[in-house]
């Protein structure tokens, strides 16, 4: 056990540092993501990018860095940015998660043309995965694809597409192959928003924002290439794609950032003297010295290739419920204070008090999100703990 | 940067649950429990010949010299197990009170035989100059360590105390009153600042009671686990009700990120100063916390065989109720963090 930096990690500290020192003032307001990404978040990017801070193991011939994976690497840097409160780059699921997708599955000419684009922020993508009657169970979806005159020709709704109002592409899973079984008859595609028959309307959630989107399409023409990995694969595709969402909704910075804000909330309300705030406040802390030290463990295991398992699948759960009891903490340290509520929409800068709300709400969303926590119980107990699937019944 | 048991880490545990996992049978458990003194000169052989009570004593006085970190290793296996071996004051805290507050002359007095087994420690804390209420491993120990309100620990021989050995709620161990006479003590006064060498002991001991804790919780999940997967009732196995897997899902999400928590607070005691204090307290309250849950929703997930005396997974609950109290329970330990850190 060894928590001290190599040599090498920690010249890339030093590095970083220098960075943060000469061009930290460049960098945009923390937060974010519910608009399209400023000329200023989009310069940022770039930067980063050239200077290998995003998209450092993606292939240079893909517009990365090209560096060895190293995962201790990617915890230095990020936790570097974290300590200076600088924004670390954009998170959007073009990213995070088409992105490493199509690293994994995607053909030469799909890398060449989507990778460098999508991670230096010139291309935003949305996710159309989920479906009103497809939710939890997401191979159940039935929105249509049927090739004709060489285009997949796509009728039928997608629904919580977050940032499909700006996004200039989707990733769209739809069912191609009615006559195979519920998870052998979809496939993935790559359409461009801008194609005939896509509408757009805004959902907006409980936090007063619309985060959210509803898509309808309607005879929506989608060339027959833009397909990833081929006709029925979509699932199998999916899966690589979920798999890097999960791992990106638990994050531990985000834990100590927030633990950090709510300290020193309670030290400006005075509530640090009261112990029942103060025990709560204790607890979290607690909470958070146990999920980071988790987070160095499944570190470790990632970059000694082991994998984590059980370890791996309660981090969503653990980490939302975590991240829902903070904001709880601070919107109590509020009181009445924090109960004006002065969201003035989309653009606005939030205050301090606003910000609480919303992430206690919106944190009520990622519970939902990217796999319900219902479900997460669900995989974590059937294939982290090896319990037998539930039996299926018949319809009542 | 590496964040996990070194594989001498891995082997020695492996070897320590080997030995007691033969040694401690429930049958075993259940015979010590009716008589138990928290010792048995058996184990407490088998146990020198493994090395444990030199685990931590420095190699220049025949220990192994190893750091806290192991100290927890072992503690989490001595816990699931429920062994009736003395360890976390007679093994750790009184070594480390040596190491940190004697003499060299005292040291290579009493180390060794520390290392070697000859001698086993009760230790205390007493807030007026001699009497203890609630001494760590002081059932059958040959001496006797007690911090006095200085901060410096007075050592006697157990014959020179009065000792009142109760039994427990925790039957595998008594909990035990004594008086000693300061004035008859060997005063290990050799620390600087001796308040802070006495925290570094007590958290030390913290650290491995919640080690122990991790241990016994872990043990009462994989135990439930394991009925779950076979118990059959309405023609199903009873794991598959998802009322069961949800609960299942809780208890690992609460129990798995306590390993981290506790190797990173044994960690700190020894490499990270600045956060020794908050980590060793904030784990020792959290386990606390987090064992009184597991130890509960174990036992429910058996159904009645969980309450019954004949299974015996209430040696693991009791002594998961035990470690909570020692040095300190959770609200405790947290308005101990509070004042470290400075909130009040």
């Amino acid at each position: 056990m060894d928590l001290s930096l190599s040599d090498k990690h920690r010249a890339l500290q030093d590095e970083v540092r220098t960075f943060v020192r000469e061009h930290g003032h460049k960098s945009p307001k923390l937060g974010g993501g519910r608009k399209r990404p400023d000329q200023k978040t989009r310069d940022w990017q770039r930067l980063l990018v050239d200077h290998g801070y995003v998209g450092r193991t993606i292939p240079r011939a893909y517009g990365g860095a090209g560096a060895e994976p190293d995962v201790l690497e990617a915890a230095v840097i990020a936790s570097e940015f974290a300590a200076a409160g600088i924004y670390a780059g954009m998170t959007n699921q073009g990213i995070s998660m088409l992105v490493p997708t199509l690293l994994e599955v995607g053909t030469e000419q799909q890398k060449k043309q989507w990778v460098e684009k999508t991670i230096r922020g010139d291309v935003i993508w949305c996710q159309g995965y989920s479906e009103p009657g497809a939710g939890s169970d997401l191979a159940s979806l039935t929105t249509r694809g049927v090739l004709q005159d060489g285009h997949w020709v796509i009728n039928g709704q997608k629904i919580w597409t977050s940032s499909a109002h700006y996004a200039d592409m989707m990733f769209l899973l739809c069912r191609t192959e009615p006559d195979k079984s519920k998870h052998e008859g979809i496939s993935y595609l790559l359409l461009s928003m801008q194609t005939p028959g896509i509408e757009v309307r805004p959902l907006r959630t409980m936090t007063g924002r619309a985060e959210f989107n509803e898509v309808f399409f309607t005879d929506v023409r989608v060339p027959e290439h833009q397909i990833v990995l081929g006709r029925g694969k979509g699932w199998h595709v999916a899966n690589v794609t979920l798999k890097h969402e999960r791992s990106m909704i638990g994050n531990a910075e985000k834990m100590t950032t927030r633990l950090e804000q709510l300290i020193a909330l309670l030290k400006a309300n005075g509530l640090l003297g009261v112990a029942e705030y103060r025990d709560r406040l204790l607890k979290l802390q607690g909470e958070v010295i146990a999920w980071k030290a988790h987070n160095l463990r499944l570190l470790t295991e990632a970059a000694q290739g082991v994998d984590s398992g059980v370890k791996r699948m309660i981090v969503k759960y653990g980490g939302t419920m975590l991240g829902f009891r903070l904001a709880s903490l601070a919107i109590d340290a509020l009181g009445t204070a924090g109960l004006p509520f002065e969201s003035a929409g989309e653009d606005a800068e939030d205050d301090d008090a606003t910000t609480w709300n919303i992430d206690y709400l919106y944190d009520v969303g990622l519970m939902i999100g990217g796999g319900s926590n219902n479900i997460q119980k669900n995989i974590i107990a059937e294939r982290g703990l090896d319990l037998p699937r539930e039996p299926k019944v018949a319809r009542v | 940067m590496e964040f996990a048991l070194s594989q001498e880490q891995v082997l020695f545990s492996d070897s320590l649950r080997g030995l007691l996992t033969e040694r401690v049978t429930i049958d075993a458990l259940r015979h010590h429990a009716e008589t138990g003194s928290g010792f048995d000169e058996g184990l407490w052989d088998s146990l020198v010949e493994l090395g444990l009570p030199g685990l931590l004593v420095p190699e220049r006085f025949g220990g192994a010299g190893l750091g806290i970190v192991d100290a927890a290793v072992a503690a989490e296996v001595i816990g699931g197990t429920a062994a009736f071996a003395p360890f976390a004051g007679s093994v750790v805290m009184a070594t480390l009170a040596f190491v940190h507050a004697a003499t060299e002359a005292l040291q290579s007095e009493w180390l060794p035989r520390i290392a070697a087994g000859e001698v086993r420690f009760g230790v205390g804390i007493s807030r007026n100059g001699g009497q203890v209420h609630a001494a760590i491993d002081a059932g059958t120990a040959t001496h006797l360590l007690v911090y006095l309100p200085d901060g410096n620990a007075a050592v006697v021989p157990a014959t020179q105390a009065s000792v009142h050995m109760h039994r427990s709620i925790d039957r595998t161990r008594p909990v035990t009153d004594l008086t000693i006479d300061p004035a008859q003590a060997i005063i290990l006064d050799a620390a600087n600042a001796p308040q802070a060498a006495m925290q570094r002991v007590l958290d030390a001991g913290r650290v491995v009671l919640a080690a122990d804790t991790l241990g016994a919780a872990q043990h009462m999940f994989d135990s439930a686990l394991a009925f779950v997967k076979q118990r059959e009732q309405f023609g199903r196995i009873i794991g598959s009700f998802q009322a069961m897997k949800h609960q299942f899902a809780d208890m690992v999400t609460m129990l798995e990120p306590c390993r981290g928590m506790v190797w990173y607070a044994a960690y700190a005691q020894d490499a990270l100063p600045d956060e020794a204090r908050v980590t060793a307290l904030q784990t020792k309250a959290h386990l606390g916390d987090v064992g009184r849950e597991i130890a509960r929703m174990a036992t429910e997930a058996h159904g009645g065989m969980g309450f019954t005396d004949l299974l015996g997974l209430h040696y693991w609950f009791k002594r998961i109720m035990f470690n909570r109290q020692m040095l300190g329970g959770p609200e405790h330990c947290r308005e101990e963090a509070a004042r470290v850190q400075g909130w009040v």
